[in-house]
Formats: structure tokens, sequence, C-alpha cells
């Protein structure tokens, strides 16, 4: 039978009614909570389109059953910022234009936030490997890549 | 309805306008939106076809192509807004949908600017030559006099309104070609890197995707799949999914066989709990034999698409002669997001949302497939997860519709990840034989090539899957025109290429990015290679000898410029385990458009026979430049896109089905190993702008092939460049 369960997203105590406690994190955000940063990709944690964070911690949400993300607190895209109020990342991707078809690019900017919390001036490399299990089709990647490198430079 | 379905799309929310401009220019005050929405035409000979002024002074601009992720979208609002001299703000691009958009023929083939945003230009110069014209009655002054800028028309110190002149009325007029352009110098938005309208919500989870549309009240529903391509389903059993909590009903036509839920996770887990039972089917070939299995092939007919001179009896003749064979492997479109749409049908009509490059075709196919008039079915785009040419979209849409018929409710269709690698069509295996002689002074006297592709059917279009497994009515499958670019813009005197056309091929064949002529290029430009060593010759200044285009050569000598060319005339030595090489390549689109010249460095290492694509220089002339920014864009992601199918890809099957099912097993480039991409971009603001989507593809793997050359002196002649083909060439050279 459906149980409630509390999830704290981008900082709001939110209810979600659930069937199966099994079910992913992902279904809850996007088809409960109308988030539409999260993105299903693959539902096998291997594209990183659904990422976000888990108490500071980059993680996929299509991986993650929704019973074990009540109480930790979640940050999705759009806890970032808006397109009015953009955070750094977020405005150094539209500076770069690091966009193409875009699909990709929550789990870009999620997992390019983890890296740029732990590490404030990561090296190409090093940005490089962060990011070496995010997929992205279209070929955007050296724009992603410039925009990171940006996005630290403005936070620094 | 309308108003519900427009509200829940992007451009009513700036541009709500527009629906009332029709609702008064249809002359039906006080109807219903879907009635006046209906009475805007589409035809793609009228100016009302393509542009509406609101009375806010609003700009409608409706395109039959869609923004796929090109930027096409803020292309195309570059045009209008510079053609009709209006505020580039007060554009609203509406695409692709069957009620209000012309057909221009599915986004493909790299024509949207091309074909679609020059039908676009020229519906704008007509309206502002009929609004100068009205302009001038009704200020009481020559034509001549008018002046057009920032949405009005101006003359002597008196200025009226666009839409104080046509607001909310139709143009009511056909597009003239002959409507006078604007002069290209006179333009200031077009050749300006403008930012994407479309960035900003996409980085911020603001953007409404395919994935992300919902109506009130829909279920949600998963498609089980087939054991093999061809397996009947024998029997299922349903008891399990039953007892799952939001589990609605089964659907089952034929051997389609769906289930659907209350939510998305129901639908999912009900339809991993059916069972079905699945005949055997193993009539796919053998993959390890695949290129004998192509090559046996019965062919239905030949086609010569190149011939001068005759080459036959000047390869006799040749002072020295090579021969090659060349091969590329299956690949799939491997978009992030897979396939999705929504149908919801009423009174008998049925709406789909989807993110196909086709509505129109798709609106032809789906009415086929249920034997409705076409009328009766509207499709409409929203942008999905980019597609590169016909994968799921379509498929789904499919689904949907079907589906939603059955159990008369609003549905949703979400295609799994096994769902689009196991079942989007896919790029067929391609081989291609080489013959070739040169003279003794060392220039090409005889070129021969022979391409193994499959069969055209006449519709250019891909049988839809849910048709297919319910055996509804379909047309046959087109593999796209991927006989272009077989074809060598190069001058020589004998000439014969010639396609054969074969009567089947393993699975559902479709176009993808750059389809045939990426895998003709990649032929023709290795054997150039090959040629060219052959005659001690360095790549660049040989194919410099066979070319007789202005435009080309510049090109290629500014991709030469770009990436520092040395003239090479056989490998250097390395003593590490890392060799360097690098490579040239070059096409003239189709031998009528777009001209691309591209320089790969490379690094192999000799021991683990893995290819390190560094960097890429591109010279790149497509004639008109729109916007600069979204040409770097795109050539970059052809670049990279291109360099992960060269490298890496190959779609894998046993006998019954596909087993590249997901990124494990049909893996990408990922960032380690992405190159760094350099490019001059050569603006010609008085040529006709041609397109960018596809043509640098083209020349990448070839460009990658001759720098392994370089690097290594062995030839690599089967795509992908696997690390145990390189040792394996390396073994036997």
């Amino acid at each position: 039978m459906a149980t409630q369960v509390t999830l704290n997203v981008n900082g709001a105590a939110r209810s979600v009614s659930v069937d199966d406690p099994q079910m992913p994190l992902l279904y809850a955000l996007r088809d409960d909570l109308g988030l539409h940063g999260p993105r299903f990709g693959c539902g096998l944690g291997q594209c990183g389109a659904c990422t976000v964070h888990i108490d500071g911690k980059a993680l996929r949400s299509c991986q993650l059953p929704v019973a074990q993300a009540a109480g930790r607190k979640i940050l999705t895209l759009e806890g970032l910022g808006s397109s009015a109020q953009p955070h750094p990342l977020q405005k150094a991707f539209i500076e770069e234009q690091a966009v193409q078809c875009g699909y990709c690019i929550n789990g870009m900017i999620m997992q390019a936030k983890a890296l740029l919390d732990a590490n404030k001036n990561p090296s190409d490399a090093e940005i490089r490997q962060a990011l070496s299990r995010n997929l992205c089709r279209c070929g955007t990647h050296v724009r992603i890549l410039r925009a990171i490198k940006r996005a630290a430079a403005q936070m620094a | 309805m309308l108003n519900t379905i427009v509200t829940r799309r992007d451009f009513l929310k700036t541009g709500g306008s527009l629906v009332v401009t029709f609702s008064l220019s249809g002359l039906m005050p006080g109807a219903s939106a879907q009635s006046a929405a209906t009475a805007k035409t589409v035809a793609a000979d009228a100016v009302d076809g393509f542009v509406a002024i609101g009375a806010d002074g609003t700009v409608g601009i409706y395109s039959g192509k869609v923004d796929l992720g090109t930027g096409v979208r803020t292309a195309l609002t570059q045009i209008a807004a510079d053609e009709l001299d209006v505020p580039y703000a007060r554009v609203k691009v509406i695409e692709g949908d069957t009620l209000l958009t012309p057909d221009q023929g599915p986004t493909y083939g790299s024509l949207s600017i091309q074909i679609g945003g020059m039908q676009i230009r020229q519906a704008c110069a007509t309206a502002r030559a009929a609004l100068v014209a009205q302009a001038a009655q009704r200020l009481g002054v020559a034509a001549g006099d008018v002046k057009t800028q920032d949405g009005a028309c101006t003359a002597r110190g008196q200025r009226v309104s666009y839409q104080e002149l046509v607001g909310n009325k139709n143009f009511e007029l056909k597009v003239d070609p002959k409507a006078a352009t604007k002069d290209p110098a006179a333009y200031k938005i077009v050749g300006k890197p403008v930012p994407r309208l479309d960035i900003p919500a996409k980085v911020t989870g603001e953007f409404q995707y395919m994935q992300d549309f919902r109506l009130p009240g829909m279920l949600h529903a998963r498609v089980v799949r087939p054991a093999a391509v061809r397996s009947e389903l024998v029997s299922y059993d349903d008891s399990a999914a039953r007892k799952i909590p939001g589990y609605v009903q089964t659907v089952r036509k034929g051997n389609f066989l769906a289930v659907v839920g209350t939510s998305e996770w129901a639908a999912i887990r009900a339809s991993r709990a059916v069972k079905a039972k699945w005949s055997k089917w193993e009539g796919l070939p053998d993959r390890k034999n695949l290129w004998e299995y192509v090559r046996k092939t019965k062919i239905n007919k030949d086609e010569d698409l190149q011939k001068a001179g005759n080459a036959a009896d000047a390869l006799k003749g040749g002072a020295k002669k090579l021969s090659a064979t060349f091969n590329f492997a299956i690949h799939t479109h491997g978009s992030i997001g897979p396939s999705c749409a929504v149908a919801e049908w009423k009174d008998g009509k049925v709406t789909c949302w989807s993110a196909s490059q086709q509505t129109h075709l798709l609106r032809k196919q789906l009415a086929q497939m249920l034997q409705m008039k076409e009328p009766d079915v509207r499709c409409m785009y929203i942008d999905g997860s980019g597609c590169y040419g016909r994968n799921g979209h379509e498929d789904a849409a499919a689904d949907a519709v079907l589906i939603a018929k059955e159990i008369g409710k609003p549905v949703r269709v979400q295609w799994m990840r096994a769902d689009e690698h196991g079942w989007d069509p896919k790029g067929p295996p391609t081989l291609i034989d080489y013959r070739g002689a040169l003279d003794a002074s060392g220039k090409i006297v005889a070129w021969e090539s022979d391409v193994y592709i499959p069969d055209r059917p006449q519709q250019i279009q891909v049988t839809l899957v849910a048709a297919d497994l319910a055996g509804l009515p379909r047309e046959p499958s087109h593999p796209g025109n991927i006989h272009q670019a077989l074809a060598i813009p190069y001058t020589v005197p004998n000439i014969k290429a010639t396609a054969h056309w074969l009567a089947e091929t393993p699975l559902r064949p479709s176009w993808i990015r750059t389809p045939g002529r990426m895998q003709n290029t990649f032929g023709n430009e290795v054997f150039m290679d090959e040629l060219a060593h052959a005659a001690g010759a360095d790549p660049v200044e040989f194919r410099l000898r066979h070319l007789n285009d202005k435009r080309g050569i510049e090109c290629l000598e500014r991709a030469a410029k770009l990436a520092g060319w040395m003239p090479r005339k056989s490998k250097a030595e390395y003593s590490g385990d890392i060799a360097y090489g690098r490579g040239v390549s070059y096409i003239k689109y189709e031998l009528v458009r777009t001209y691309v010249a591209a320089v790969a460095d490379v690094e192999v290492n000799k021991k683990t026979g893995k290819i390190r694509v560094a960097k890429v220089c591109v010279a790149h002339d497509c004639g008109q430049i729109i916007n600069p920014d979204g040409l770097r864009n795109q050539i970059e992601g052809n670049v990279v896109q291109t360099t992960s199918r060269t490298l890496i890809e190959e779609l894998k099957f046993d006998r019954s089905r596909v087993t590249s099912v997901d990124w494990v097993s049909y893996p990408i480039l990922t960032f380690p190993d992405v190159p760094q991409v350099e490019m001059d971009l050569i603006d010609r603001p008085s040529e006709k702008p041609w397109g960018a989507g596809e043509p640098t593809a083209a020349v990448v793997p070839s460009a990658i092939s001759n720098a392994v050359f370089d690097a290594v002196g062995v030839r690599l002649r089967s795509v992908p460049f696997t690390p145990d083909k390189v040792l394996a060439a390396m073994k036997s050279a």
C-alpha cells in the first residue's frame, strides 16, 4: 500500500506518496514533484543524465530507491539557480553556449558542481576525469570543458 | 483544447496573441481556438503559411523544419528578423505542427537553413514588400520612399507599424520567388553569434522536453519487446503484472504487447512482470561473417552514380594500379534520452506529441497505419533528446497512438534504454571496393568504386515498429540517400562510381548523421591517400593536383595552414610506444554544396593498438554564415561524435536480436578521449547559405585513418578502428 515519504528537495520538505519504496528517486522527482532537471537517460546508472546531489555528493537518481533518499538533502539543477538568477556554473554554460540538445546537461552541471565543491581549480585532465562517466551524444564536450573552466575561474 | 495544448508549448507563453491572430483572420469571431487554428494555411507557397503578424507586433514564423538541438530555431529567428526588419525578440518560431506549419520536408540532410531557412527568408521578403506597398498607399508616398525598420514602415517623417498594417489579418499572398531579399551587407543579425534562445532554460531545468510533457488524466505505458526481431508472440501471462499497484491494462495487437499503468514506475514494474512466450527466430546473419553476407546479398539493381571516360580501359593502361576494400559497421543513433511520445484520441481524431524530425511524414505514416484520413491526425513537435537522424521518436509515436486508441485515454510511452538501442533503426553496414590507377606523371588516370548498400523503396520513410509488430499497413523502410558522396569531388579523366542496391540488410535501416556520405567519403578519401602514397606525393599536394574548384582549393589550403601542415611523403619513425601522425581529408558535400577539409592529429599506442585523436583542424565553407557560434557548435559536435563512431562504435547482434542494448555493450567516446577542435570558418556573406549539420562528419573517419597511416604505416579500412584491428594491421604490415 502507498506510504508517504518526505523528501528534502532544494531546501523544502516535499511529501510523496509511494507504492513501492524501491522506486528510483528519479521518478519521484520528475513525476511526483514535476522537476525537469534530472532526466531519464538509461535507468542503469551508465549515462549521468539523472544526476542529483544527495547530502552534497553527486549520485545517479535512477539508481537510488526513493525510500533511501528520505531525510537526506537532495539538490537538483533547479536548486542551483534559475535563468533569471543562474548559478555561476549555469551562467558559464550559457556564456560558453555549451549546449546542443541539452539532454545530458543536467548531469554535466551537477557532476561539475561536485567537482568544484571539492577542487576549486581543477586541471583539464581532472575535469575530464570527473566527467568521464557522463555521456553526451551531440559532441558538446569541448564546450562543456570550457564552461567548467570558466565557472571555476569565476568562482575562485 | 488547442489552448491547453499550446499553453504547454514554449511559444504561447510569450506569443499568445498568435492564436488570436487566426481567430480573427479566419473570419470566425467567437469561434473556438481549435477551429480558428484550423483556418491557418500550411501551404508552403503562401506567405501566411510561414509568417503571421499579431496585433501586438509579435511575429510568428511557422517552420516545418525543427530544432533538434542544433540551434536552428535561433538561426531561423535571425533570418526572419533581419528580412522583415523586426526586433529579434519579437519573433517567435513555431515548429513541426502539422496543423500550423508548412511541410518543408523532414529535418535531415543539412537542409534546415539551405532549404527551410531560405523558404522562410523568401516569405519574409514577400511580406516586407507587401507591407511597404500598403504603407506607401496609407502614407500617400511612393513605395521607393518607404523604409522598414524596427517593425514599422517610415517615410517622410511618418510611421506606420506592421501591426497597424496587417496585425491579425492574413497576407493572402503567394510567396514571390522573385521578391528581393536584402543586400547581404544590410543584414544586422544574420552573421552574428547571437546566443541561442533555448540555452538558459536548458541549463536550469526550466526547459520542457518531450519527455517532460504531460496531459491531464494521462496514463503511462511500456512496450514488452519480442525476444527476437521477428519472433511471434505465442502467449503471455500478465497475472503477476495485475498485482502491481497502479497496473491498468495489458494491450496486445498481434506481436505488439504493452502494459499501461497510472504511473511510470507502475508501468515499468508491470511490464517487467509480464511473462511473454515468443517463438524462436534466428534469421539474422552471423555477425562474424557480416561482410561476406553483404557481398553475397542479392543485388536488386546497379546504378552508376558518376561516369566519365572509360575507367575499365584506363585501369588496364595505368602505370601504377591499386585496389582496396572498405567496410563500415552498423551504427545506432544513441540518443541520450530514449524516445518518448504522448497521444490522445478525441472524436475519432488523434493528436500525437513527439520529438519527430518529420511530423508531416509521421502523420502520413500514422494515418496509413490506422487507415485514417490524414487531416484526422495531428502531429506536434516538442524538443527531445538529439536524434541525429531517424531514431526511435516516430516509433514511440506509433506505440502511443496505438495504445491510446486501445485504452481510450491519453497515454505517454517512454522507451527504455534497451528499446532505444535495440529497436531504433540502424545505419546499415556498408561495403565499398576501389580500383585506381596512376599515370606516369603521378596523376590519377582511372577511378572505380562499387558500394553495396540496401535498396530504396519509393517513399523515404522507415517502417513504424508498432505497425510491423501489430501487422498493420506499412511501407518498407528506406535507408536514406546513402549513395550520395560516392561520386568524387576531383577532376579525373576516367571515373565509374557504382551503387549496387541490395535486396536486404540485417536490421531495419534508416539515416544516421551523414548517411552514406560518411561511409563513402571514408572510402574515397582513404583511397585517395593510398594513391597519393603510391605516387610518392604529399597528401595535400596530391589532392590539389586533382582539384579544379576555387572554393575547394581555398578550403583545403586553409585547413592545411590552420594545422601547420608540413609536406609528408613517408612516415616518421618513433622509437617509443606512441607514434604520432596526421592525416587530411576533403569533401565538397554531394558535389554541390558545403566544402570541408580537415586535418587530424593522432597518437597510436603501438603496444595496445589504441588510437587517441588529439586534435582536429577544420576549414569550413558553407557560404553565408547565419550564426558563426552555432556553426562552431555544430562542427565541434560533428568532430567529436564522428571520432566516437570511427574509433569505437559497432552494433552487435546475435542470430535473433541486437545485443548492444546499453552503454556498456555499445560504448561511446567519453571526456578523457575527446579531441581538441580548431576551425577556420570561411564566411561568404553574398553566397547562398548551405548546411553544416553533416558535412564535417563526412571527413573525420578518413582523416583519422590517414593520420594512423602517417603514424604507423598501416591502412585502416574497417570502421571502427578498434585496438585489435590496429594491432592486427601492424602485425601483418
